[in-house]
């Protein structure tokens, strides 16, 4: 039985966006489901209703330290070791207030790590692994604040920036395997981590539309999502925007 | 702050607002603040999900099923789980909502705190009748389990105790079995409101599921019946939804007298010749407005109200007829106009809207004093009748109109959080 089902891991498997890409995972195919959070009784949540949503899937919830590199390797080494997967996706990262970074030292360095060296050590274990089997779609979630750095919110920029650099020798190293890497940039997004922000929703992509550009992006093993797929036009117009323009605006 | 309307589209004020989205958090959250209230998808026509100036509690990040028996169909779920999530999940394992209103975007707290009904309640009550347990957040810290048995009088304070007694952190709903998506439905068309009435009783012990649309522009009162059970069919395709959206808000509202007397006049006679049997999917059978998004749009920048009523059988077709006359004197009309017989049962909540008798919804584009005027006429008869309005759908009615038409007022009181407030407790209760 275990052998047809979809076989999943998802790291920072509390975030709303990847909670919402499992609640489509489940609901189009039976799966063999791994979730890996910093809080249990939170990752428990997730899993329970995602059991309700697929009774006959196999959901495991996990904690570990996110930051900790040897905790990060024997984590993977636990997971790895029940064979090859289909999808690794890697989704934590939290959303600081850019004044509080440029205050304080400590804040600022947790945020570049949470944000761009855990996913990265995260990738590089299980990248290894994917590359032995050479198979599946290793996914990460970087940002649209990762395209060109802005000072409303360049240190969490910085971070995801790291990690759309590092996708890119990723994606170069694995080319000639059956292995994908897709990095995914969802524009600001309707998730209790841009709660405090949220005063204007309506700006704010839908938590269920963002998931399904990406569920269909990993699907494809396209090398970049942007969801929703406009920010793709709009990052490009602010990537490409003249540096005497650019300090003139107030984003 | 934060410029929030509900579904009316009335003016509704600026709100803080408060996101939850952990339930082990909620009482701290909601602790401390200012006055808040409960929001879950806003599909509450009037003010009772409002609270201008003060906060709002986001519900709908709580959005997790907790657990699911398949051998019992009993649903335990976060408040802010969408009715459309359980309906899509487990219809197709054999389980249904036994009630559910005429939109599936509304989330589970919601349903409860207004103790919604829907086309069966003859057959199944009101929502409140399936829910066998509620976890309520106080804002002095603690949590409140109730049910039918367990601290009952919590329990009938807060089935459509809209929002006042806690917030509403997590339910357990008793599902109903069913055979599949499909119903088999009914069209009658009948001329006038003794041909309603006769029609609804001959209806009530076949049926499960009974309404009517009512061209309230006629003078005679005729309308389209419809009626319809579940059914067993396997054979046929899902069908596809396709989701349109009122893009825009137009500068005057879409539904006006020229539009309405035509459209009404068309949509009888379409459907009066299209009648009879025919297999529904529940979708469209309960849900019919769903996939217009945003269709309360078309009233216009002013935005709408909705008025309804329930006014004891006895007095049931004579009301109705003086509320139809009184809305073709005033010249407005209304497209969404819904009459309907409740059963002979009593709800659970001491504040529920359903009691036995027969009820009418209609919605009026919003024009100020004129508007007010026609309302005013309609509380009258509502009033004589010894009947009741909607809170769920109210943003205007009178505090001794309330007062009249829900007598277990003082008793609901009791079991307040005052920590919690909104635009309609204010507005009906003074605090």
């Amino acid at each position: 039985m275990a052998s047809n089902r979809k076989r999943i891991v998802i790291i920072g498997a509390t975030s709303a966006i990847a909670e919402h890409c499992a609640r489509i995972w489940v609901k189009d195919d039976l799966v063999d489901l791994t979730l890996v959070g910093r809080d249990l009784d939170k990752t428990e949540r997730v899993a329970a209703d995602l059991r309700v949503r697929s009774p006959k899937s196999v959901i495991r919830a996990l904690t570990t330290n996110f930051i900790d590199p040897q905790a990060i390797q024997q984590l993977v080494d636990g997971i790895v070791i029940n064979g090859a997967f289909d999808i690794v996706l890697i989704a934590h990262g939290s959303l600081p207030d850019q004044d509080a970074c440029q205050q304080n030292l400590s804040l600022c360095n947790d945020v570049l790590t949470v944000n761009a060296i855990s996913p990265v050590l995260y990738a590089e274990a299980f990248a290894g692994y994917m590359q032995k089997t050479n198979h599946g779609t290793l996914a990460i979630i970087g940002s649209v604040a990762g395209d060109r750095g802005r000072k409303s919110n360049y240190v969490y920029g910085a971070a995801k920036g790291l990690l759309t650099r590092y996708t890119q020798g990723l994606q170069h190293r694995l080319a000639h395997t059956n292995v994908k890497v897709t990095l995914v940039k969802p524009g600001p997004t309707n998730t209790p981590m841009t709660a405090h922000l949220q005063q204007n929703e309506s700006k704010f992509a839908n938590v269920e539309d963002v998931a399904s550009s990406i569920v269909s992006g990993v699907a494809k093993g396209v090398s970049v999502v942007y969801a929703p797929a406009k920010w793709a036009l709009i990052m490009m117009i602010i990537r490409h925007l003249p540096e005497f323009i650019f300090k003139k605006m107030d984003i | 702050m934060v410029a929030i309307t509900s579904w009316g589209r009335l003016a509704g004020g600026e709100h803080e607002i408060i996101s939850l989205s952990d339930r082990e958090q909620v009482s701290h959250q909601i602790q401390n603040n200012n006055l808040g209230i409960a929001y879950g998808m806003g599909r509450s026509y009037g003010d009772v999900c409002l609270n201008p100036e003060g906060v709002l509690w986001k519900t709908r990040g709580l959005d997790h099923f907790i657990n699911f028996n398949p051998t019992t169909g009993r649903l335990i779920c976060e408040a802010g789980v969408l009715l459309r999530d359980i309906q899509q999940l487990f219809i197709p394992n054999g389980w249904i909502l036994p009630v559910t209103p005429g939109t599936q975007l509304v989330t589970v707290g919601g349903a409860v705190a207004n103790d919604v009904h829907g086309k069966n309640h003859h057959a199944l009550g009101s929502f409140g009748d399936h829910v066998r347990s509620i976890k309520l957040a106080r804002t002095d810290g603690t949590f409140i389990e109730c049910g039918p048995a367990l601290l009952p009088d919590w329990f009938a304070a807060t089935i459509g105790g809209f929002g006042l007694t806690g917030v509403i952190v997590q339910v357990e709903i008793q599902l109903r079995r069913v055979l599949g998506p499909w119903l088999d439905t009914e069209t009658i068309a009948y001329a006038n409101l003794e041909e309603f009435f006769c029609l609804a009783d001959a209806s009530e012990a076949g049926w499960e599921h009974t309404v009517s649309w009512i061209d309230c522009m006629s003078n005679s009162g005729r309308g389209l019946f419809m009626r319809a059970n579940p059914t067993g069919i396997s054979d046929r395709q899902e069908p596809e939804h396709r989701k349109l959206t009122v893009p825009f808000v137009p500068p005057v509202s879409l539904v006006n007298k020229l539009s309405l007397k035509a459209f009404n006049s068309a949509y009888f006679n379409l459907k009066k010749r299209r009648a009879g049997r025919e297999v529904c999917h529940y979708q469209s059978f309960f849900y019919p407005l769903d996939n217009l998004l945003e269709w309360n749009r078309m009233y216009g920048p002013h935005g709408f109200f909705q008025y309804q009523c329930v006014v004891p059988r006895g007095v049931g077709h004579d009301a109705t007829h003086e509320m139809l006359s009184a809305i073709s004197r005033s010249g407005d009309g209304s497209f969404l106009a819904v009459l309907k017989t409740f059963g002979n049962r009593h709800p659970v909540g001491m504040m529920s809207f359903p009691q036995p008798g027969v009820t009418l919804a209609l919605d009026f584009p919003n024009k100020g004093d004129r508007t007010s005027k026609l309302f005013e006429r309609l509380d009258a008869i509502v009033r004589e009748a010894g009947g009741r309005v909607y809170l769920a759908k109210d943003a205007r009615m009178s505090r001794d109109l309330f007062e009249a038409g829900y007598p277990r007022l003082a008793e609901f009181l009791q079991y307040r959080d005052t920590g919690i407030s909104s635009a309609l407790s204010r507005r009906l209760i003074g605090s």
